[in-house]
């Protein structure tokens, strides 16, 4: 199968590529790339006023299956992905059971060869069943295939299973990821503490809870020369740290999720329990510099941390209320809309961001890129493209966003993994 | 009084009304306040109307006034509470009060424990919300109920130098009082130890002191909160002995106050821990003021988010 996608601005950072140019694509690989190819035999699509990307990946979602399928499921959270401009999702292992073994990893391959429509990347845990205690079995989670190590939700709070997870996984070269929180800090707080939290009686999280965690796994990353990639980022405490670690050179990556750069902890007055996450909304000071540090290149990726809930989960009082929202398919009309239409990011540190870092940090040889053999990833965005975010528009299976309602500048309209169309908005549907 | 028009269906917090608003409030107060003074303390305002008391927090001296207020206003009263309710079997509290609304309910009185409870409810209720306290975030009659006694007591609110002192970061009164008494003009002076008040309350417009003493002599009001013995095991204060020696008011303190000052507490009260009992039954005492007066308060306040409108379902 050949597919020609022609007329369209590509963007390739490795390559060091930003112009008009076809690609082609044969057998799921590049094969081709240059002005005015021919196609013979092949299905021709026009981009013209379109950027074609390497396919995104985003690198923090929760599939929930197995265990929550009435959340999500790998086929709805793939169609989602798909919607939103992925071409591949890296999935969390807080599944029920969780990923700490390889059977899980196995299962979660096969239903994405089934149900999938886009590329996923499963992520195993760090410890036997999630619980901080007996490092997993990392060799063979790596034979099964996968492509990082993380507790996920729940930080390894003990600094010397951090450790020993950083020496052993380096000689497997699997990144491990932490999400970071310090749990006796954190409490049982349900939003930032700030004059906002103060405001409404809620309780806080200080943001300390978070940069206490990153300074620790910076220090383990330096001490066990091992790759640490730490989860997103929320704030300025955090950009400052991870900035000094990439200075000194250490083996330290990073991503946000587009609502740390968007939303800040005033959105909570509403009490709507779409705007309660972890880690939590915090200052717009802590926006800022989540914004700088992107600006920078000190944040390595935008992942969504998309985390489906059912309706009735989210619609209780706020502390009973599940942390975490849906982002696969607003992450990128956010990032154009609030990073590139303001003049943050140029569209090739979008494509950092989005797919050359990701693929870096996982290790994905083949993805991130445009070179001839890469993979046959795509992402075409309409820049331009004016859209409402609609709860009825979402694929996926649960609808917990704060952004619904939102007016977004930017969009993907066609979702490429592998040579074989996933998503399709364009007009006419070549 | 005045000629303002409530258009509120709701009573959710202070932080969203204007001082035209708790004005009104305070004033339509007055006038039910006589109602009690009279030997049949009944009035037909609330006939043909009912309310649901829902209180998910023991409370003896809020629901009692409510229910006392909803009596003397002659409505239909229901009262629900948490461990006799669905919630325990699993029931999400929209649910319960979807139930509720079924029956036409005119006013929903609820207490919760969650800060935001009772704006959730409001969103989908078409009968009013009366909040008796959500969280750690607000306890609206209780903050009229305190303004309205401090006005009784000193013939207004602005420029007076009121204290609030105690556990500020656990209080929905402190948070209602401070709303209420800075729009009204007041200057509110928040006493108490570093960890139970954060500076970061000086963004809602309030000073703040961890010293009684260099604030006990200047202030017109000090109102006392109960500190709860729970919050030792949080390390957030050492024992109640030292609570009580740095913030209690005694005997030994009670000495340095102004002489037309007046004492409040919300109640109920930790005798020897916040407050000596020779203070609170001493002549600066206004306690038991505060509770005619919650009663007069919550009378206005059905008064005004029913104004002649319908019972209904939900939204």
């Amino acid at each position: 199968m050949k597919l020609l996608l022609k007329n369209g601005r590509l963007i390739d950072p490795k390559n060091n590529i930003d112009e008009k140019m076809d690609i082609l694509a044969e057998n799921g690989k590049v094969s081709q790339r240059g002005k005015s190819l021919k196609g013979s035999g092949c299905k021709v699509i026009d981009l013209k006023g379109c950027a074609v990307f390497p396919g995104f990946i985003d690198m923090h979602v929760h599939l929930r299956e197995p265990g929550r399928e009435d959340q999500e499921t790998i086929e709805t959270g793939t169609l989602a992905a798909a919607h939103g401009g992925f071409a591949s999702v890296v999935c969390m292992p807080n599944t029920e059971p969780p990923v700490d073994n390889e059977g899980i990893v196995e299962l979660i391959y096969a239903q994405a060869r089934t149900s999938g429509v886009v590329n996923v990347f499963p992520v195993a845990c760090i410890s036997k069943g999630r619980m901080g205690e007996d490092i997993a079995e990392v060799g063979s989670l790596k034979k099964a295939g996968a492509v990082a190590l993380s507790d996920d939700g729940n930080t390894v709070m003990n600094s010397n299973l951090m450790r020993r997870v950083l020496e052993y996984s380096s000689m497997f070269g699997i990144p491990v990821i932490d999400h970071c929180e310090d749990f006796n800090l954190s409490g049982d707080g349900v939003m930032n503490f700030s004059e906002n939290s103060i405001r409404f009686g809620l309780k806080g999280i200080p943001s300390a809870s978070e940069d206490i965690i990153v300074a620790r796994d910076i220090i383990l990353s330096e001490m066990t020369d091992s790759h640490i990639h730490l989860a997103h980022i929320s704030t300025a405490g955090a950009v400052d740290l991870i900035r000094r670690a990439k200075k000194k050179g250490l083996k330290v990556t990073a991503e946000t999720a587009p609502h740390y750069f968007t939303l800040s902890d005033r959105y909570l007055e509403t009490f709507d329990t779409n705007f309660k996450m972890k880690p939590p909304l915090r200052t717009e000071e802590d926006r800022k510099a989540v914004v700088r540090g992107l600006a920078e290149g000190i944040i390595d990726a935008i992942a969504s941390d998309h985390a489906p809930h059912v309706q009735h989960e989210k619609d209780v009082e706020f502390d009973f209320a599940p942390f975490g929202i849906i982002g696969l398919e607003t992450s990128v009309g956010l990032a154009l809309t609030h990073l590139y239409h303001k003049k943050i990011l140029n569209l090739t540190q979008i494509a950092e961001r989005y797919s050359l870092n990701p693929a870096k940090i996982l290790n994905f040889k083949d993805k991130g890129h445009l070179s001839e053999g890469a993979d046959a990833d795509f992402t075409v965005i309409d820049t331009e493209k004016n859209w409402t975010v609609k709860a009825d528009d979402f694929y996926s299976k649960s609808k917990n966003s704060p952004f619904i309602g939102w007016e977004l500048k930017g969009k993907p309209v066609l979702t490429i993994p592998g040579g074989k169309i996933a998503y399709n908005e364009l007009p006419g549907k070549t | 009084m005045n000629k303002f028009v409530w258009k509120k269906k709701d009573l959710l917090g202070l932080e969203e009304l204007s001082a035209d608003e708790i004005l009104h409030i305070l004033d339509t107060s007055k006038s039910f306040y006589e109602i009690s003074t009279r030997a049949i303390k009944k009035v037909p305002v609330l006939r043909g109307k009912t309310v649901v008391n829902l209180f998910f927090e023991p409370s003896t001296r809020t629901k009692t006034s409510f229910e006392l207020a909803e009596k003397r206003m002659s409505a239909d009263i229901v009262n629900v509470s948490a461990s006799g309710s669905s919630l325990t079997k699993g029931e999400t509290l929209i649910d319960t009060v979807k139930n509720l609304a079924a029956y036409k309910i005119d006013i929903l009185v609820m207490r919760h424990s969650v800060p935001g409870s009772a704006h959730m409810l409001s969103k989908i209720l078409e009968a009013s919300v009366v909040n008796a306290g959500d969280g750690a975030h607000e306890h609206p009659t209780q903050g009229l109920l305190d303004i309205f006694t401090i006005r009784q007591k000193k013939g207004r609110i602005e420029n007076l130098k009121v204290a609030i002192v105690g556990d500020i970061l656990h209080s929905r009164v402190a948070r209602s009082n401070i709303w209420g008494l800075t729009k009204l003009g007041a200057e509110v002076i928040l006493v108490g130890p570093t960890t139970l008040v954060p500076k970061h309350f000086e963004a809602m417009g309030v000073k703040i002191s961890h010293n009684f003493d260099d604030v006990i002599g200047d202030v017109d009001v000090i109102n006392m909160l109960r500190i709860q013995k729970e919050r030792q095991k949080k390390n957030l204060f050492p024992s109640l002995r030292e609570y009580s020696d740095l913030f209690g008011l005694d005997e030994r303190r009670i000495k340095k106050i102004k002489k037309d000052a007046i004492v409040m507490h919300p109640g109920p009260i930790n005798r020897g821990v916040e407050m000596s009992a020779s203070v609170a039954d001493g002549p600066f005492s206004v306690i038991l003021d505060q509770v005619t007066n919650g009663l007069a308060v919550r009378m206005a306040v059905f008064f005004l988010v029913t104004g002649g409108r319908k019972g209904k379902g939900v939204m």
